[in-house]
């Protein structure tokens, strides 16, 4: 042992630790996460992720799109463009917009990278650390994680098969700022929530709407999954109803498709003249090529249509999703009941955890995503969020009769022990460390 | 230097898939670098494996499965069969490391400490009840106790645990990960962890060496109280000194319990030992490992620069045939 190599002394393998915000602290590698990486496999049947089934698109049309884009409008595609988003395709949005109820001008519109950004933008537009967030409980964890990263303080607000629960939402309110906190948003996912699954009726919409006018505070409607519904009209946005105190996030990538990162906020015209600087801070510019692209297939497309082709392929799977659960999960567990959308939210027996459960469900070849990702507080051990979106419906069956026998497993791990509560070792983590990447089906 | 096609595995269906993936593309990288000459293919184990093997029949394969079918023999099992040359230990051997408590008698034979420990399955728990089975364990074991799968790394399903009220969610999340499950009596020290490498031919531009060689120790610091997933694979969560912060006699002490577990399990060109050098100075034998992790943050390879040695080299230099470093 004499050869000549570099000592360490300390390393911690970064030489960047210290120099790294606080904020930064929460960005770790996680063994919930690295279990996803397991999911991506054929074997699996994965419930856990959130691709849409762009299959379902004519990829021979979206092919003569993209070449047209090029070919007619290439000197312009290939181009910077304007921070605030192509104005035709502003003009374009309002008409899909128009489905659930919103009325705009063009002017009132950023085009962002995907609704994501925008949400990015409105948090660092709206709070300094330790501004209150109240959010949903649970609440889509790409929301926690931009909340986090700007160091808000997050507070969940209950829900129940109708949504966000407006009593909770005013004692919220009311307690926060009893401890002399600045509340600065409401965030709610009032449409086939994510990963709740439920969705606002209207007179909830109205009570919401009027306990954030009462209080002022601004209401964050993120609406990606609005025209999804399986039955009906789409439901009506809150934007609908309040064009001054809410800032609605719409997005292409449930109606279109996800990889051409188009989502855009109306919000009203102070915040959106904000929106638009702190987005060509960010990124300049939006992908000129990408909203070419969708102006390209709103125009010349049956859109209409190929959402209620979506709206099906949806919606057959939402029936053997809870088909499958009614038939062969085991007493005690619950689920909801989406009514559009992607997911729902299942409720295991007492006692159980979905988090120390997901190794043997991975085991078992099928992987959902533990309840405790998407809350910030270390709620949701019992819950998990089973998606149907991207699985056929034979895939779907396969993978609940697994996964119903992984609780059943559980179950009896419970009665031996007593409790299955508590998830000591390496499986703690919760947000966005505890969820699989976007790329995950 | 002779022309090699090597194919590297790596991914499949454990736990530690994501970590597997990471080693994969570091030893392929590395290979690269040090036999530019040599064709360096990935693979994935799936189904697509063997028709692959068979159609495209590498000189040599690189196992760097971590985890069950990985580690536990039966990758390796297949290869034998197929009469396909592989770095790392054979088969059987790979069994014996594997299984925590099978190793564990296997080390004790030997003459190094290992700390008392009890391997009890589910069912056990279930048939005599698990409150009565806990407090006899506990009560000969004592706490602190480790609660561990009896296979599987990166201290997946792994916890520390103080008190009775703890015990039964550790053999939850230990069950998680498997049917068995190790209760070990805990010891507090040094973490290190001793890399023996035993190469067919010389590595890099060093000359042939006869025998296991025992590379610097790795001394392991955590910051929060167990070396666990999140402290082994967040770069920054951890302190690592190498050589480790020990005395020569103590140094020399860890070094020889590596190369006597290396060979009391008939392991091959490279494994990894983690020790716990307790504050009397006595060395405790936790595990070994076969397929040591490759990643940015890994220990062998901190062991491997540490020796003035680079990883394409090391692993190039266990490849059979190989008689001549690059250059």
């Amino acid at each position: 042992m004499s050869e000549a190599g570099s000592r360490v002394e300390g390393s911690r393998l970064d030489p960047w630790v210290d120099s790294y915000a606080t904020r930064a602290k929460n960005l770790s590698a996680s063994a919930i996460r690295a279990l996803f990486a397991v999911a991506s496999r054929p074997e699996v049947v994965s419930l856990a992720g959130g691709m849409p089934y762009v299959q379902a698109l004519s990829m021979d049309d979206m092919a003569d799109i993209a070449a047209q884009v090029v070919r007619d409008r290439g000197p312009q595609a290939l181009q910077y463009g304007s921070g605030q988003g192509d104005v035709s395709l502003r003009e374009q949005i309002l008409d899909v917009t128009a489905e659930v109820g919103v009325q705009a001008h063009p002017d009132d519109i950023v085009v962002t990278t995907g609704s994501q950004m925008a949400l990015d933008l409105v948090t660092r537009t709206f709070c300094d650390p330790g501004d209150v967030v109240l959010v949903e409980s649970p609440s889509y964890v790409g929301a926690l994680g931009v909340f986090r990263s700007y160091e808000c303080d997050v507070v969940h607000v209950a829900m129940d098969d109708d949504g966000l629960i407006p009593e909770a939402l005013q004692q919220a309110i009311d307690a926060a700022r009893a401890a002399g906190k600045n509340v600065k948003l409401i965030y709610t996912i009032p449409s086939f929530h994510n990963p709740a699954g439920v969705t606002q009726p209207a007179h909830r919409r109205a009570q919401i709407l009027e306990i954030a006018q009462r209080a002022g505070i601004a209401v964050l409607e993120d609406d990606p999954y609005g025209l999804l519904g399986f039955e009906g009209e789409p439901p009506r946005a809150l934007r609908a109803d309040d064009d001054q105190g809410v800032i609605y996030l719409g997005s292409f990538s449930k109606t279109i498709a996800s990889g051409l990162r188009v989502g855009w906020a109306i919000a009203p015209h102070g915040v959106r003249e904000k929106l638009v600087l702190a987005a060509e801070a960010a990124t300049l510019c939006p992908s000129n090529y990408a909203q070419l692209t969708v102006s390209q297939y709103l125009a010349t497309q049956p859109w209409r249509e190929q959402i209620k082709s979506f709206q099906e392929v949806y919606r057959e799977r939402r029936d053997a999703m809870l088909e499958s659960l009614q038939a062969m999960m085991p007493a005690g567990t619950t689920w909801t009941i989406p009514a559009g959308g992607f997911y729902t939210w299942v409720t295991l027996p007492d006692g159980l955890d979905a988090t120390a459960m997901l190794p043997r469900a991975i085991t078992e070849l099928v992987a959902y995503v533990p309840g405790t990702g998407f809350f910030v507080d270390g709620q949701g051990t019992a819950n998990m969020r089973l998606s149907y979106c991207y699985p056929d419906p034979d895939r779907i069956r396969e993978g609940v009769r697994r996964l119903s026998t992984v609780v059943e497993a559980e179950l009896e791990i419970a009665r031996t022990f007593g409790t299955a509560a508590g998830t000591p070792g390496s499986l703690s983590a919760s947000g966005e460390s505890s969820t699989p990447a976007p790329d995950l089906a | 230097m002779s022309h090699r096609n090597v194919l590297v595995l790596s991914g499949g269906l454990s736990p530690e898939r994501d970590v597997s993936l990471r080693s994969g593309r570091r030893v392929a990288d590395a290979l690269r670098s040090a036999r530019p000459d040599w064709e360096v293919l990935e693979a994935d184990v799936d189904a697509g494996l063997l028709p692959r093997l068979r159609e495209h029949r590498p000189d040599c394969v690189v196992p760097l499965l971590h985890g069950a079918a990985g580690e536990d023999g039966a990758l390796r099992d297949v290869l034998e069969t197929l009469d396909i040359d592989f770095v790392g230990s054979e088969a059987a051997a790979c069994r014996l490391a594997f299984d925590k408590p099978v190793a564990s008698s296997l080390v004790s034979g030997t003459g190094v400490a290992v700390p008392e420990f009890v391997v009890l399955p589910q069912s056990t728990f279930r048939e005599l009840g698990a409150p009565m089975v806990m407090q006899a364990v506990a009560e000969r074991i004592g706490f602190p106790l480790v609660v561990k799968p009896t296979r599987g790394g990166s201290a997946l399903g792994v916890s520390i645990v103080h008190t009775s009220q703890d015990l039964p969610p550790a053999m939850v999340s230990a069950f998680a990960y498997g049917d068995t499950a190790m209760i070990q009596r805990f010891i507090a020290g040094t973490e290190v962890a001793v890399s023996v490498i035993d190469p067919v031919g010389p590595v890099g531009s060093g000359g042939a060496v006869d025998g296991p060689r025992v590379l610097p120790v790795v001394e392991i610091e955590p910051e929060g109280p167990i070396y666990d997933y999140h402290a082994r694979y967040t770069a920054g969560t951890t302190s690592f000194y190498c050589p480790a912060r020990l005395d020569a006699d103590v140094t020399a002490a860890v070094s020889e319990a590596a190369v006597t577990v290396h060979a009391a399990l008939g392991l091959t060109d490279l494994s990894r030992t983690d020790l716990i050098v307790d504050g009397d100075g006595t060395v405790w034998f936790l595990e070994v490992n076969v397929a040591p992790g490759m990643t940015e943050t890994s220990l062998m390879p901190q062991a491997i620069v540490a020796a003035g040695l680079s990883v394409g080299d090391v692993l190039a230099a266990m490849v059979p045939g190989e008689s001549s470093p690059a250059g």
